[in-house]
């Protein structure tokens, strides 16, 4: 074991899948010899030689289009799109082609890739480099979009990611590359893409959250329990498409209180679509409304720090909702 | 034009009132103010005066009838227009017979005042039965609920289902959550408490069966057998008294307050010597003077108001999630009927002296006796002082008048032996206890109380004034 934050454990998982498996590859914007933008496939050039690891053109279609076909023809590509807000000119490809291609082939090809891209908010981001875009995957059957906030997890579930026969989109929080660092297995490991995890226990109420806003959730929680004596129950969906039900409803329905929180804008988020689960299958055992916390309706995280403070729920707002919740 | 009249609302938070007796009959005519009937509700009885002057053209609620505030009990033809304003001084209306449609005109639906409800009262004058309790639910009859009830039954669907399952009605527990909403937590621990509770009597009620008791053949009691109202059995020769209204009041109040405050008890001896010695040396004077005996009560009272000055948290209510300390300080006062109790309110009994206290309490316990109290006597009250001294009583556990946060009993003085200075000597020696509600406040500040009174009550000496 060895302390790794998460850019760390990625990098673990992509090396250790390519030394495994031949078929293994990265391409994607300064992915070879720059080595990444946050140089999570620092190293990976010079050990696998530019025909594994290749820097392509901006362009995010071709990014992706080259990805499916190198799948469908035997090989399994990690694609990087270095910010999750430039994913949209991959759009078609990953919506149209790559999660339909298995269903469309009536089950001939199957494109086992992974595309790799790191979202959420940052000081500075702003427009271009601070999106949250996950509820625009969420909404695509035979696409699997997992979101692991923990090193650990991160590595287990990268791999699992690129040993899947069908495409996943993998997000990373890139406010949590360096702020969380945690014990990270050496040995070979894989985690599941569909089992939610309980990361903090409680009976009052319970939240869901990824993320940054899951890793402030969880200092928050710690703080009510202290000052409030209210134990929150807090849950990681990890993969956000298709949900893990049963350990979501298994604490909604322990706690009957229950609050979703992300950083994404609220309106036709995953939070509502997990908010909705809730509400239908946990229904007679909730004692309180169902609770969403989100970034408002507002195109982007400002550059101006204020701004952005108001976009992005801090740990005051959580805290907020969470004593609302429990006091209800 | 018939004009209805409809149940009043004799008192804050009383939500019902039986017509114990009708005064008047239909076809009498009645002046206004003039009594219409009697009314009993939990709190007291009283007359119902007519609102205006007129001719009873339908008594629409039997004797004996419970409805809610707010609902018609009869129509009342007034003489004139037939307007509001007709019935301030008019003459009764002699000429007046009532009309066939009368009744159809009759607003019979409005809604009598805010957030109280409002049944419909059918013109044959058949009694209204209130569509099925809160819990049936199903049949999809709407049920036109007062805003008090709303609030209390407003439910999540945890505490719904678990309502439904353990059969509880909502509205009997006291929430805790936002605006006394009942929580999860709030209906488990309720259940869980009337678990226990339904378990421990029946356990007695076995043992007391003619059968000698066997430990091993007691039957254990299912936890799913859900209190199904089993009468008593009824023997050759006993007599079955129905609830009077108060009875069912008093049931109601004190099970509420050992179901909700979680009671703690103390008690203090009090060596009154010099009291009993300066009631004996001015109680004649006093008497002829001002008409009135003079008893301990106004000295008990008169300490107690002092003590709860000094630590007024036993002058507060429980609410929920915050405790509420209440700035006037109204003192009920238990009064023994024959066959009920009574706690009539001396509002503001820290502005009143011995002497205005005294009158006070004559005045009130005499009301109480002739049953003259009026709905205002007996609420509002913050604080009880409980004498069941003046039965004789030497240690009481008093039960906190819900929802005030503490009671106070007053013991018989007797004379004791006791050790006064390493001597022994007979002193007069009274037994004060306080029951507190455990949530609200804590042993210690219930004895600094409790010695606040005594300390008081003990400053008496034979020579010491009092005005």
């Amino acid at each position: 074991m060895a302390i790794k934050n998460l850019l760390g454990a990625i990098h673990d998982g992509l090396a250790e899948e390519m030394r495994s498996d031949g078929s293994v590859m990265v391409l994607g914007e300064d992915v070879g010899r720059a080595g990444g933008v946050f140089r999570v496939t620092q190293g990976l050039a010079e050990e696998f030689g530019p025909g594994r690891v290749m820097d392509t053109p901006l362009a995010e279609s071709l990014i992706v289009g080259a990805a499916i076909g190198l799948s469908v023809n035997g090989m399994r590509p990690v694609a990087e799109i270095q910010f999750a807000d430039f994913i949209y000119p991959g759009f078609d490809q990953i919506v149209n082609e790559a999660a339909r291609f298995y269903y469309r082939s009536n089950g001939a090809w199957s494109c086992p890739m992974t595309i790799r891209t790191p979202y959420g908010a940052v000081p500075g981001g702003a427009l271009y480099h601070s999106q949250s875009v996950e509820a625009c995957f969420c909404n695509t059957p035979g696409l699997k979009v997992v979101a692991p906030t923990f090193p650990s997890d991160a590595k287990g579930m990268l791999k699992s990611a690129i040993r899947d026969p069908n495409p996943v989109l993998f997000l990373e929080h890139k406010r949590t590359y360096r702020l969380i660092k945690e014990d990270v297995p050496e040995e070979d490991y894989s985690v599941p893409l569909d089992k939610a995890k309980v990361h903090r226990e409680g009976t009052d109420l319970t939240v869901v959250s990824y993320g940054l806003m899951l890793y402030t959730a969880l200092e928050v929680a710690e703080k009510l329990s202290v000052e409030h004596g209210v134990e929150v129950e807090v849950v990681e969906p990890r993969t956000l498409y298709p949900l893990d039900k049963e350990t979501i409803l298994d604490s909604a329905k322990k706690t009957g209180k229950f609050l979703v929180v992300s950083e994404a804008n609220l309106t036709g988020s995953v939070s509502g679509e997990i908010a909705a689960v809730v509400a239908r299958e946990a229904f007679e055992w909730l004692d309180g409304p169902v609770m969403r916390l989100g970034a408002p309706d507002i195109p982007a995280a400002a550059f101006a720090k204020p701004m952005m403070d108001f976009f992005v729920p801090g740990a005051e707002k959580i805290e907020a909702a969470m004593l609302e919740l429990a006091r209800y | 034009m018939a004009t209805p009249v409809n149940m009043p609302q004799l008192g804050e938070s009383v939500t019902e009132g039986t017509i114990a007796r009708w005064l008047k009959a239909e076809g009498d005519e009645v002046e206004k103010d003039e009594p219409l009937c009697e009314i009993d509700t939990d709190k007291v009885s009283s007359e119902l005066p007519s609102p205006f002057a007129g001719k009873i053209e339908k008594l629409l609620i039997p004797e004996g009838d419970t409805v809610d505030v707010g609902t018609e009990i009869a129509l009342v033809a007034v003489a004139g227009a037939g307007k509001e304003t007709a019935a301030e001084e008019e003459p009764p209306a002699e000429e007046a017979p009532a009309r066939e449609d009368a009744t159809a005109e009759a607003p019979t639906e409005e809604f009598p005042s805010a957030g109280t409800e409002a049944q419909p009262v059918a013109e044959d004058g058949e009694k209204q039965h209130a569509v099925a309790g809160t819990r049936s639910g199903g049949d999809g009859l709407v049920e036109i609920e007062s805003a008090e009830t709303l609030r209390l039954t407003r439910s999540s669907p945890v505490v719904r289902r678990l309502a439904g399952e353990h059969d509880v009605d909502i509205a009997e527990i006291s929430g805790t959550g936002i605006g006394g909403r009942v929580t999860k937590k709030d209906i488990e621990a309720y259940i869980e408490e009337r678990e226990e509770e339904y378990e421990t009597p029946g356990l007695k009620e076995e043992r007391e069966a003619f059968a000698p008791p066997e430990p091993e053949a007691m039957p254990v009691r299912e936890p799913e057998r859900e209190p199904e109202r089993e009468r008593v059995p009824v023997y050759e020769g006993d007599r079955v008294m129905d609830l009077t209204s108060i009875r069912r009041a008093i049931a109601d109040r004190i099970s509420r307050s050992k179901r909700e405050a979680p009671h703690a008890w103390s008690m203090v001896e009090v060596d009154v010597t010099g009291l009993v010695a300066l009631r004996e040396r001015v109680k004649e004077e006093f008497e002829s003077r001002e008409g009135i005996r003079l008893t301990y009560l106004p000295f008990i009272v008169k300490a107690v108001v002092e003590g709860l000055k000094e630590h007024p948290v036993l002058n507060s209510v429980w609410d929920g999630d915050r405790i509420l300390l209440r700035k006037r300080i109204n003192v009920g006062v238990a009064v023994d009927l024959k066959d009920a109790l009574i706690v009539p309110v001396i509002p503001d009994a820290d502005e009143l002296n011995i002497l205005g206290l005294a009158r006070k309490i004559d005045d009130l316990v005499r009301r109480s006796r002739s049953g003259q109290l009026g709905p205002d006597d007996v609420t509002g009250g913050t604080f009880t002082v409980n004498n069941p001294g003046a039965l004789g009583s030497v240690v009481s556990l008093p039960i906190i008048n819900h929802p005030q946060a503490a009671i106070l009993s007053a013991e018989a003085i007797v004379k004791r032996p006791v050790v006064v200075n390493d001597a022994i000597a007979i002193r007069s020696v009274m037994n004060l206890e306080v029951s507190f509600d455990h949530r609200v406040l804590d042993g210690g500040v219930a004895l600094r109380f409790l010695n606040a009174v005594k300390k008081r009550l003990e400053g008496y000496g034979p020579e010491s004034e009092i005005w």
